[in-house]
């Protein structure tokens, strides 16, 4: 595209983004515009408020909870560089590794399959305790099932998703039990979004 | 030594029905030769010839004229038929003498031998998978052609001629869409859906590529079309090709866009009819199978009828359909249909691989010539390989997840034709084609190669290659709740990342179903409930299910096995981490698997005492209302009472049940006498007969309960019950079930360690009960798993039951006659009185059944009268003297399930009073 390589000027840093996350010039340059567009005010960071202008957001029982994985804690304003390395964890994974190979000696790609459940559990873990309590998960299946289900039913699953997955009985998921619940499933496959070029 | 026995039973068996079909034939009957299997299937399509099906018909108007007569003439005789039978014969002299038998094998000649053929099939199928090593080498296909070669040749033994050859209209109108309907219905949505793009282009392109590449060059387009068949989708091509060359001879891909586009509108619509309509059948459970086949059938016939794809409009009909229709029939008529459905399937595919083999031993069908079937097979092979490979370098760049060599070799190996393909041969016109019967000759050898040779060889190809086999478990909860926050994830980082993607597609499209067509399509009570509370439900019911089903292996077909099953009960190695936690036996969790694990080891003993106490303790008060009726099943308020009362006692019991694994006593069972005398309702003696269990072993023993239920409970194995009674819940609410009630059993049941009485509203959804009761001395976690897993696996044996007791035939009409006479108290028909040890008992259980209300005045004094008649009368009348406000003492319930079971597993020893010896 023509105009992909002039945008490259805009983008701090483009290389290194390219190089850390695997994205493409073109993906980057995309992404750079749809971040442009989001930042209203022109700072060069969003802010949580940039974010709910997308009105699709407000419609995901969970959309708060993904704009807020975008913000590190306590901080208020995602920068284009972060704002593409939480992008990263979606890119599908490459069958030609030989890019990755040259970074992934000393560091995992985002959109590795720990790096991706990270990012997952971290949604859960709102507490930032490394563990999903029981709490956590209610709150996400509260959210996720909205009204149609009442509290005690929450309950019962919640209870059994715990219990399932909870090794060393202390009542909560932790990271590697998570990862061990989730073994099974096919994680490149279900977490890959394709960016448009 | 035994399988051999039986091997040479099943020829035996074959040949004398071949040698007698063929007799039967030779001999003549004076009407015309009927045409072998086919008709039996396809009468409609005979008896009238004045409309011929709008399909292909390569051998129409003459052909049928001779089993339209046939027909007819069955037709005329059918009438007399039975009166015959009726009459002995008596005014239908033959000869000399009276015929009190008729030889009428050329009126059921058709049937029979279609019957016979099936039987045979089905016996070969159970011997085939006696062997456990051989099943897993061997594929089912490779069986039934060896299978139909032997009956070939039996066949061209006993008659010297081809008999039997596939007619177009049967298998178009009936086989093809028996195959699809099954492979359409149960098709995986979500992957299917997922991989969209993928399927379809291997299904169209692949096809079109390996018809024109391997046919051109063969020369010979329409057989080589004919092979390359595999997928459903693909067969669309090649009846439309066929289509297009026999009837209009002009193709363009306008038309054929027009016939799958049309036929896949077709197909939607009458899912949307399907969905709709049983939206509105919760009275008439017992026609919600109907719904579906007939649905789905017509939404084939319909596509058929317009010239469109009925197979895309079938499957498409049937992915479409599915999602609402599960939602919204009974567990029992989805696992109908489900059993249906692969019964028919598997009938079909016997039928036409039974059909090739008699084909490939009659050498007249066909004729050789090895250029053509070697350049075949070779160019089959090879260009199925280049168009799967180009294919996939195509696909790859669009996917997010790219197929890689293993895939490809796998595909490229794995085009097995089989069943459908021979069929397509066989029904080509050999009038207009002229070397029909060197295709016939080809197609035989590729079905016989591919069946054989890859289909024995793909296995050891696929292991060595390492492919990660697809371990077709169901997700656990934590999957399940997982994936769906991916789902929620990717559509919003879509959406942040400004694309619109599958996700946000999908998304909408999730929007819409939600917005409009669930509320459309799916029942009031349906459609509040959360696919993930689904989900969470049918997972424990799948845990009570391996409770029971143990073994998992009742199933014979491959295709048939459910994974679930299998995967929990069968597999010793740590699969999950569900199993992990399971097989390592948390303190907190009763788990199920050490249940399982647990060999019975005093079974004998346990189900003796716990026959003794069942028998002793309580009895019935209630029973169900007798009614038989083709039309309903019957399922009463009082059932749905029983079964209230009953889970609400699992729950307790699994309670005392976990706190007393390690200190279980006499307390316990003082207990459970105080609320056994504290329960107003009837219906629940399984939890309290339960005591028996903790006293002896409580470990083994609900093995060896649910052991013995699970024989009974096969068909319906699978999920049933749950999700059924929480679309009752609904009915049970508003309109029969008043809430004083359910707060009366919860009074009842609440001294106990049972739980503070939930609300009015509540004791419908029998797991709420569980959830949030405190129970005494059981963690939280374990009150609220375990006793719902556990609950539902006796609600899965106890509806079994239930099915089995209650429509049986021979019970039902004694009903009135029995009631009467207990109104009578006296002058009771000898053939009454000493009901023979099962005929009494069914008496005794309709009795049960029958007697609810109606004859309680006068049952006292005929309660002396009838001791000694025992079985049938007493025992009803014993127990609906006790009046509802008093305790009915411990020893006198019992619940026609746990009747019936009793008497199927073994004699509960020693009844009380009113149990005669009859019943035992």
């Amino acid at each position: 595209m023509g105009s992909s390589s002039s945008d490259m000027s805009h983008i701090p840093d483009a290389q290194e983004l390219m190089q850390e996350t695997g994205f493409s010039a073109a993906h980057l340059a995309r992404l750079h515009e749809r971040f442009e567009f989001l930042d209203k005010d022109d700072r060069g960071e969003l802010s949580p408020e940039d974010f709910s202008t997308v009105s699709e957001l407000a419609m995901n029982p969970i959309g708060d909870r993904i704009i807020a994985a975008f913000f590190s804690p306590g901080q208020q304003a995602v920068d284009f560089p972060s704002f593409v390395r939480i992008l990263a964890h979606f890119r599908p994974t490459d069958a030609n590794r030989s890019r990755n190979g040259r970074n992934g000696a000393q560091q995992e790609p985002a959109n590795s399959r720990t790096n991706r459940l990270k990012f997952v559990f971290q949604l859960y873990d709102q507490d930032r305790d490394g563990k999903i309590s029981r709490e956590d998960l209610l709150e996400v299946l509260r959210a996720m099932l909205e009204m149609q289900v009442e509290e005690e039913q929450l309950q019962s699953i919640a209870e059994r998703a715990i219990q399932e997955a909870d090794l060393d009985q202390d009542d909560a998921i932790s990271f590697d039990e998570f990862r061990k619940s989730l073994e099974k499933v096919n994680i490149e496959h279900k977490m890959s979004i394709r960016f448009l070029e | 030594m035994l399988r051999l026995t039986l091997l040479l039973l099943l020829l035996l068996l074959t040949a004398a029905a071949a040698a007698a079909a063929a007799a039967a034939d030779r001999s003549g009957t004076g009407a015309p030769q009927l045409r072998g299997p086919g008709l039996g299937f396809a009468p409609p399509v005979p008896a009238s010839p004045s409309a011929p099906p709008l399909l292909l018909l390569p051998q129409p108007g003459a052909e049928y004229g001779a089993p339209g007569v046939a027909l007819a003439r069955s037709a005329a005789e059918e009438p007399a038929g039975p009166a015959e039978q009726e009459d002995g014969g008596e005014h239908r002299e033959h000869g000399g003498g009276y015929r009190v038998v008729q030889w009428e094998w050329s009126y059921v000649q058709t049937p029979y031998i279609i019957a016979i053929w099936l039987l045979v099939a089905s016996v070969a199928k159970i011997l085939f998978h006696f062997s456990q090593r051989f099943t897993t080498v061997v594929p089912e296909s490779c069986m039934l052609i060896l299978l139909g070669l032997v009956l070939g040749g039996v066949v061209l033994i006993a008659n010297k001629k081809q008999l039997y050859q596939l007619e177009p209209a049967l298998f178009f109108l009936f086989l093809l869409p028996t195959i699809v309907g099954d492979a359409g219905y149960f098709m995986p949505a979500r992957l299917f859906f997922d991989n969209l793009g993928a399927i379809l282009t291997y299904a169209v392109v692949g096809t079109l590529w390996n018809a024109f590449c391997t046919g051109f060059l063969i020369i010979i387009i329409i057989v080589i079309i004919i092979i390359i068949i595999i997928i459903i989708i693909i067969i669309v091509i090649i009846q439309f090709y066929i289509r297009v060359n026999q009837t209009s001879r002009h193709s363009s891909s306008a038309s054929f866009l027009i016939v799958s586009i049309g036929g896949t509108l077709v197909g939607l619509v009458f899912a949307v009819i399907l969905g709709f309509i049983t939206r509105f059948t919760k009275k008439v459970r017992i026609i919600e199978p109907l719904f579906v086949f007939l649905l789905v059938y017509l939404a084939y016939l319909t596509a058929e009828l317009f010239s469109l794809s009925a197979i895309l409009s079938m499957t498409f009909c049937g992915i479409g359909a599915n999602k609402y229709v599960e939602a919204n029939i009974s567990q029992k008529s989805r696992t109908t249909v489900k059993y249906t459905m692969k019964t028919l399937a598997s009938i079909a595919e016997t039928i036409i691989f039974i059909f090739l083999g008699i084909s490939a031993v009659d050498k007249s069908k066909w004729a050789w010539d090895t250029g053509l079937v070697s350049c075949t097979l070779v160019f089959i092979f090879v260009f199925r390989a280049a168009g799967v490979i180009g294919q996939t370098w195509v696909l790859n760049r669009f996917r997010l997840v790219p197929l890689d060599k293993i895939d490809q070799v796998v595909m490229s190996y794995g085009g097995l034709r089989g069943a459908v393909a021979f069929a397509l041969v066989v029904l080509l016109d050999g009038e207009q084609v002229k070397a029909k019967d060197y295709f016939v000759a080809t197609t035989i050898v590729v079905v016989f190669f591919t069946v054989m040779f890859q289909g024995l060889t793909i296995k050891p190809l696929v292991k060595w290659l390492k492919v990660p086999r697809s371990t077709s478990r169901k997700p656990t909860i934590n999957e399940e709740i997982h994936e769906r926050a991916f789902d929620h994830i990717l559509t919003a980082v879509e959406d942040i990342a400004g694309l619109q993607g599958y996700h946000h597609w999908r998304d909408k499209w999730e929007q819409f179903d939600k917005n409009y067509l669930s509320k459309l399509l799916l029942r009031k009570s349906v459609y509040r409930k959360s696919e993930l509370w689904e989900a969470y439900q049918k997972i424990n019911i799948r845990d009570a299910i391996s409770v029971i089903d143990q073994g998992g292996n009742v199933l014979t077909s491959a295709r048939l096995s459910l994974p679930s099953m299998a995967s929990r009960a069968s597999f010793p190695e740590v699969t999950n981490v569900t199993n992990y936690l399971r097989e390592n036996g948390s303190g907190v969790c009763l788990d199920l698997q050490v249940i399982d694990n647990v060999p019975g080891g005093k079974v004998e003993e346990d189900t003796e005492t716990h026959h003794v106490l069942a028998g002793n303790l309580y009895k019935p008060r209630r029973r169900y209302q007798s009614h038989y009726s083709r039309h309903f099943m019957p399922l009463g308020e009082q059932e749905r009472q029983d079964r209230e009362v009953f889970q609400r006692n699992m729950r307790s019991r699994m309670e005392t049940f976990k706190s007393t694994r390690h200190k279980r006593h006499k307390k316990e069972r003082s207990l459970k006498k105080r609320r056994g005398s504290d329960t107003k309702e009837d219906g629940g003696d399984k939890p309290r007969r339960n005591v028996s269990w903790q006293d002896k072993d409580p470990v083994v023993v609900p093995v060896e309960s649910d052991e013995d239920k699970a024989e009974h409970s096969d068909p319906e194995k699978e999920e049933d019950v749950g999700i059924t009674f929480v679309a009752r819940k609904a009915e049970t609410c508003s309109l029969t079930c008043p809430p004083s009630v359910p707060a009366a059993l919860d009074g009842a049941q609440s001294p106990p360690p049972g739980p503070a009485s939930p609300s009015g509203g509540d004791t419908h959804l029998p797991w709420k009960g569980g959830v949030g009761s405190p129970p005494p001395c059981v963690s939280v976690e374990a009150t609220k798993i375990i006793p719902v897993d556990l609950q539902q696996a006796w609600n899965q044996s106890i509806s079994s039951l239930e099915s089995i007791s209650s429509p049986p035939a021979p019970a039902e009409p004694v009903h009135p006659r029995v009631s009467a006479l207990s109104r009578l108290g006296s002058a009771r028909p000898a053939s009454y009185t000493p009901p023979g040890s099962v005929v009494g008992s069914t008496l005794s259980i309709g009795a049960q059944l029958s007697q609810g209300s109606f004859c309680f005045p006068d049952r006292k004094k005929d309660e002396e009268e009838d001791e000694e008649d025992g079985g049938a009368e007493l025992q009803p009348l014993m127990s609906s003297l006790r009046p509802p406000g008093h305790a009915p003492g411990p020893g006198r319930r019992r619940n026609p399930c746990v009747y019936l079971r009793s008497l199927v597993t073994a004699p509960p020893p020693g009844e009380p009073h009113s149990r005669g010896p009859t019943q035992l």
